[in-house]
């Protein structure tokens, strides 16, 4: 329920709703689309990337003197959780064809392919398999299944969406196989949203020129992971699934090639060896970093340890300064402060609006140039709405869904953000949500190439944990597509990779060198990663907890 | 008033995640806490905290019973008891707020077996139902599941539908489980709900939902390689040029 002291801001999103609806239903621009001048104006001045702060030069490795993220460096700048000397690597605990690293979209749909293709897998996961951001998505996939669509326009718009920096062939692949992932899923038993005659239901997502967004409700990644997972659980003769066992460094050979990893039981916090003839990371993105202080969308386990253990073996990233803010986070109530509001719902129609529920913005424009937007009307117009604890945020009127596509619709397609809010009093189908931008996406990651290549021989690299496909900004539904399109290469790819590989001797001498580096650039820290969890205990608590250092090494 | 219609729209049965309104701007001296028992073990907590931010508010490191945080991966299945109720009730701990004097353990797993098959070989009948989950014709329609969802799905209603062989049916009303087992966990004929519903599901996506004759053309289209030319004209345009057709380019309503 909403505090009292905002009724009459919501009355004046009511007052002005009847003539938003006439003008959305006639069917020209609610708002004026920005120019190119105007995306990068707002874009400079009030995206967290462009602040001074928000980047900082990294000292060493294959990135050596690049910009990136502040709080990525920090994190590659950290000391190995282990030792070489630890390990004798002539006998290892496991062997295997494929070790995937993750066990989320990406890394499902890649252990699928390769068993189907005869090679067998490990899936080492931090978490249980699932527990992913795939897991979260809300609002869709794209793919260009329509007749007045086609691949190739696709393939412009998530151009123009990353700003024109996003890998040519890596966008080709993920646009001209989006019609074949759609009906991969199916088969695989996926349930996509139709219309009556069989065709797919699709709509908008920000900066899409046609409306080609399928969904499943909004449950998108709930029905395509559960899908994937249990189709991963009809193999266990061809996949071995190690749930609560992330990789925590990769093992390389004599040659320089990729080898297996090291494997850490977070809950007996025993090490495990693999030796594997190919190595898929597909560890997903690092919102549980909380970079600049945001909230975040992202599920626990987001921590960006695939980037750590790439880049100490020598893989190069791409875009590592590139940060995507959904534009639509939760704001109110404060227990669900950064959850994801899916941008289905603007969609459908529902609009942002400032406090006097005036539109300010066309309501789907690429996420970093919407969530400027949103940033510049609370920050310079000073036409957001506080909650009760301190946070700001702008209106995302739903009730104008209903009015739009018809009563009931929310309720049909819509009954995740539903029972999100019902829960604390507030319906969405007559009051809109409050939302501000939320740390969602890795725009960057280890650069591949159209077969999920890394520049490591033996090391491929799938889904949010890979850089390049959508340059600097991703579009709404292309991640989705992503995990699936590159999971499937990376699986189709590393088979015959696996089965004519010669391996020499297995070492970690990489990360005896990366120690060598770290003290060459004068870099003294206490910090260790891969991060693998996020701590949210209170300082107080922490301060009492003076033997942590014992139990384990996780905190 | 609009609370009184949606909580007609989706009762709340017996999760109790009802929040308490916040109070108003005023001056919040300090925060308002109670006191919890977290697998016995009193802790005091803010008032206004769900079950997840309470656990760790008391300083535990949650390695099982987190996944989204957002109610949708079904991780942080919790079983609960509050002072004066003989009640086993049920939530997730990411989206279920505290409560004075609530007893509580999080379910770290759900032994829940799942049949294994090969989706090509099945077909979508009840008789698949009697050979993968025998279990299911056990049901004795108590409904106990159906008050465990956290979600509230009509659990027992999809296990009838699944009985009839309604994959329709069976597929509409478990769309949104998240597998968090907190039926299974409760179900005195021991049926595991949630994966006989994802094999119903799985079985209505693939041979019963309507088929998109436009996807298949377009199918067809990719494979003849249709868009190749236009591809490479893309793929090899100065990056003026592209920006100025991305610009241009017409918007569907």
């Amino acid at each position: 329920m909403y505090p009292e002291y905002m009724r009459p801001s919501l009355e004046k999103v009511d007052h002005s709703r009847n003539k938003r609806f006439e003008l959305a239903k006639s069917g020209k621009p609610v708002f004026p689309s920005m120019s190119a001048e105007e995306r990068e104006d707002v874009l400079t001045k009030f995206h967290p990337d462009y602040k001074t702060e928000s980047r900082r030069k990294i000292r060493l490795g294959p990135n050596k003197g690049d910009l990136i993220t502040t709080e990525v460096a920090d994190m590659l700048e950290s000391h190995a959780r282990i030792k070489p000397e630890f390990f004798d690597l002539s006998s290892p605990d496991y062997e295997t064809d494929i070790l995937i690293i993750g066990g989320g979209g990406a890394g499902t749909a890649a252990a699928i392919i390769a068993a189907q293709k005869g090679a067998n897998s490990i899936i080492s996961t931090k978490l249980r398999l699932g527990d992913a951001n795939s897991m979260m998505s809300q609002g869709g996939m794209q793919a260009a299944i329509t007749p007045q669509d086609s691949p190739t326009r696709h393939y412009l718009d998530a151009m123009g969406g990353g700003h024109f920096k996003n890998k040519p062939d890596l966008v080709r692949a993920l646009t001209e196989d989006g019609p074949d992932v759609v009906k991969w899923l199916e088969d695989l038993g996926v349930i996509w949203d139709k219309n009556e005659d069989g065709s797919m239901q699709v709509l908008h997502g920000g900066g899409t020129s046609r409306r080609r967004m399928a969904s499943c409700r909004d449950y998108t990644g709930a029905i395509i992971l559960r899908t994937l997972m249990d189709e991963v659980r009809n193999h266990p003769d061809k996949i071995t699934v190690l749930e609560f066992m992330p990789t925590v460094e990769l093992i390389m050979d004599s040659k320089g090639q990729c080898a297996g990893g090291v494997l850490y039981n977070i809950e007996t916090e025993e090490y495990f060896t693999v030796k594997a003839r190919s190595t898929i990371i597909a560890t997903g993105g690092y919102g549980r970093l909380h970079i600049r202080g945001f909230d975040t969308t992202n599920h626990y386990g987001a921590t960006g340890d695939g980037l750590v253990l790439a880049y100490r073996a020598g893989a190069k990233l791409m875009y590592m300064d590139s940060v995507q803010y959904h534009p639509t986070g939760s704001v109110f109530p404060e227990q669900i402060a950064g959850f994801l509001i899916t941008e289905k719902i603007r969609g459908a129609g529902g609009q942002p609006l400032n406090i006097d529920g005036e539109l300010f913005v066309f309501p789907r424009e690429p996420r970093d140039v919407e969530s400027s937007a949103i940033i510049r009307e609370c920050v310079q117009h000073k036409k957001g709405i506080t909650t009760p604890s301190g946070r700001v945020g702008v209106w995302l009127d739903s009730p104008l869904i209903e009015m739009l596509q018809g009563e009931g619709y929310i309720k049909k397609q819509f009954p995740a953000m539903l029972r999100q809010f019902i829960r604390y009093g507030i319906d969405i189908t007559e009051e809109p949500m409050l939302v501000y931008p939320s740390l969602h996406y890795q725009n960057g990651g280890i650069e591949i190439n159209d077969r999920c290549e890394s520049n490591i021989p033996g090391l491929y690299v799938a889904g949010e944990a890979s850089g390049g496909v959508h340059g600097r900004n991703r579009l709404m539904g292309n991640s989705v597509l992503d995990y699936n399109v590159f999971g499937i290469r990376a699986g189709k790819n590393a088979v015959p990779y696996a089965k004519s590989v010669k391996l020499g001797k297995l070492t970690l001498e990489h990360i005896s060198k990366y120690e060598q580096a770290l003290k060459r650039a004068n870099i003294k820290t206490d910090r260790i990663a891969p991060v693998l969890l996020p701590s949210y205990t209170p300082e107080d608590v922490r301060k009492r907890q003076l033997t942590a250092c014992y139990e384990g090494t996780l905190r | 008033m609009a609370i009184k219609k949606a909580a007609k729209k989706m009762p709340q049965k017996q999760t109790r995640s009802k929040a308490k309104p916040k109070s108003k701007a005023k001056a919040k001296p300090e925060v308002k806490k109670l006191t919890i028992f977290i697998m016995g073990k009193a802790h005091k907590v803010p008032a206004d905290a769900t079950i997840m931010g309470a656990i760790e508010y008391a300083g535990y490191l949650i390695k099982r019973g987190a996944g989204c945080r957002e109610g949708f991966c079904g991780a942080c299945a919790t079983i609960y008891r509050i002072p004066g109720d003989y009640k086993i009730y049920t939530g997730l701990a990411c989206t279920t707020l505290v409560e004075d004097g609530m007893w509580l353990t999080q379910l770290p797993v759900i032994p829940g077996p799942k049949a294994i098959y090969d989706l090509d070989k099945l077909e979508p009948n009840v008789a698949i139902i009697q050979k993968l989950y025998p279990e299911v014709f056990r049901c004795v329609a108590c409904n106990t599941c159906t008050k465990a969802c956290p979600q509230d799905l009509e659990v027992m209603d999809y296990i009838q539908a699944a009985k009839r062989g309604d994959f329709e049916q069976l597929m509409d009303l478990s769309f949104d489980c998240i597998s968090c087992g907190l039926c299974a966990i409760r179900c005195p004929a021991e049926i595991v709900q949630y994966n006989v519903a994802l094999l119903g599901k799985r079985l209505y996506g693939k041979y019963l939902s309507p088929k998109s004759p436009e996807l298949k053309k377009r199918l067809i289209e990719v494979k003849s390689k249709k868009y190749d030319k236009e591809y490479k004209e893309l793929m090899s345009m100065k990056k003026d040029k592209l920006k100025k057709k991305y610009y241009d380019r017409d918007l569907e309503s």
